[in-house]
């Protein structure tokens, strides 16, 4: 049988060679949205097709590639991707965080801290900040170039107004460098923090809406917050059912039909090495 | 006589992109750019990002003492890129560093400042002539780098380019096979 045969890494050479510019420039400009062709990809947009095509265009034969969907390595996003990218690519996979050089994500960072020379690979299904505050797009672009920000913050107060304290759990708007707000990715705030300063290049790939950003290694990402109300990220008060765990991000799972729930860790990797050194509850 | 481009084009181009991604993320350090086949005058590093980044949507200025007719016809077999005249036309000037028009090339606008030049800028060597101490994104604290043979104008140049963000220049500095990027981000003092 003749199987069809792809370029490594599925892409061609000429739309890796496109993708590679604007991540370059995206590193040179933290933040920064560049626009970038995005081709269609074997899954409909919103499936993490941004992520996979920066995955494309990075990606050699010497990468051990982990990919995570709301950090689990399990669950169909994850497992098809990296079947992807196994089987057009040839490349190692692995399920553990500091074995792998690329990390594609969706919504999650790794509880396991990231070192120098991994790259972790966002799936990023709106890559604008300000798109609930403002729907032009050529009025967000006229924002970000002026550093005016002034509806993010009120929408920020009214959420204190209304609310008592900043209603945001993810996807909540971040500094970067200074100068541009961006979005980090439906990621929880809880995860925000670990991109601040992080020694790992973070790129980020929006499929349907065409665009790349990236925050380079030791990068301050600050998230956007007020003196009298300071950030302060959600998560569930309560331990990991499984491995013990209290300082991880807790997925809810309600266990009968009468609202019984459990709580575990989201980051699956991190929950079974945790049980497999014996720290169970 | 037209010499040879990548020997691989797929895997030396993504390794040559993953030396230049760890440039930019980190800059200051020095990464290899290997490319046997390089038209003298153009150094290997040269002729690896041209193979790696540049092709037909991306137009290239050469300066004078690099634009001899071998350098013009490898570029546009290898690449297909357009060739301008006036660098404020380039997404890619390559130019020696006591030549080069910082000046005048396209720092892109507030709306789209990656719409803006990447400067590949042959130097001397990576060893002591001017001691640069680097900080911004992408370094921990600073990081020192060594450059023979960049003229005192890049220094200011750099300040103003510095100013200009999220407008600017992208610079690599090359030598031989070797490259070390300046995004646009990075402080760059005199030790």
């Amino acid at each position: 049988m003749n199987a069809i045969s792809y370029n490594f890494a599925y892409l061609d050479e000429q739309t890796k060679r496109e993708i590679r510019r604007a991540l370059l420039k995206a590193l040179a400009i933290p933040g920064h949205q560049v626009p970038f062709a995005s081709r269609e990809m074997p899954l409909a947009r919103g499936w993490g097709t941004g992520g996979m095509q920066v995955t494309a265009a990075v990606i050699g034969r010497d990468d051990v590639l982990k990919v995570i969907d709301q950090g689990a390595d399990d669950t169909t996003n994850a497992v098809s991707i990296r079947q992807f990218f196994g089987r057009v690519a040839g490349v190692r996979t692995t399920t553990r965080t500091e074995e792998a050089t690329l990390i594609q994500t969706r919504h999650r960072i790794p509880e396991t801290p990231l070192r120098p020379g991994q790259i972790m690979v966002y799936q990023v299904p709106q890559p604008e900040p300000l798109w609930r505050l403002e729907p032009s797009r050529a009025e967000t672009r006229r924002l970000h170039a002026l550093a005016e920000y002034g509806i993010m913050h009120v929408k920020l107060y009214e959420d204190i107004a209304r609310h008592g304290r900043i209603t945001l759990a993810y996807d909540y708007p971040v500094l970067v460098h200074g100068r541009y707000v961006m979005s980090p990715s439906p990621i929880p705030a809880f995860d925000n923090p670990k991109l601040h300063r992080s020694p790992a290049i973070h790129l980020f790939g929006a499929g349907r809406e065409k665009r790349i950003y990236a925050v380079p290694p030791y990068t301050d990402v600050v998230s956007l917050a007020f003196e009298d109300h300071p950030f302060r990220p959600w998560k569930a008060e309560a331990a990991c059912a499984l491995c013990g765990s209290t300082d991880t991000y807790l997925d809810e799972i309600v266990i009968d039909d009468r609202g019984t729930r459990r709580y575990v860790c989201s980051d699956t990797d991190w929950c079974e090495r945790r049980r497999a050194q014996g720290r169970p509850v | 006589m037209l010499t040879c481009g990548f020997a691989d084009p797929v895997h030396d181009a993504q390794a040559a992109f993953r030396a230049l991604l760890e440039a930019t993320a980190r800059p200051g350090t020095i990464v290899s750019l290997p490319q046997s086949g390089a038209p003298q005058p153009l150094p290997e590093a040269a002729a690896a990002i041209a193979l790696t980044l540049c092709d037909r949507d991306t137009a290239v200025w050469l300066d004078a003492c690099l634009a001899t007719p071998s350098v013009c016809q490898w570029l546009r077999f290898h690449t297909a890129s357009p060739l301008v005249a006036d660098p404020a036309d380039a997404c890619f000037a390559f130019a020696r560093a006591d030549t080069a028009p910082f000046g005048s090339l396209s720092t892109g606008t507030d709306e789209a400042p990656e719409r803006s030049a990447i400067l590949v800028l042959l130097v001397k060597g990576f060893v002591p002539g001017r001691v640069l101490r680097l900080s911004g994104p992408g370094i921990e604290t600073e990081k020192v780098l060594s450059v023979d043979g960049l003229p005192s104008a890049f220094l200011a140049w750099r300040a103003g380019n510095l100013a200009l963000y999220p407008r600017g220049v992208d610079v690599l500095l090359i030598s031989g096979n070797k490259a070390a990027a300046l995004p646009r981000t990075t402080v760059v003092q005199e030790v």
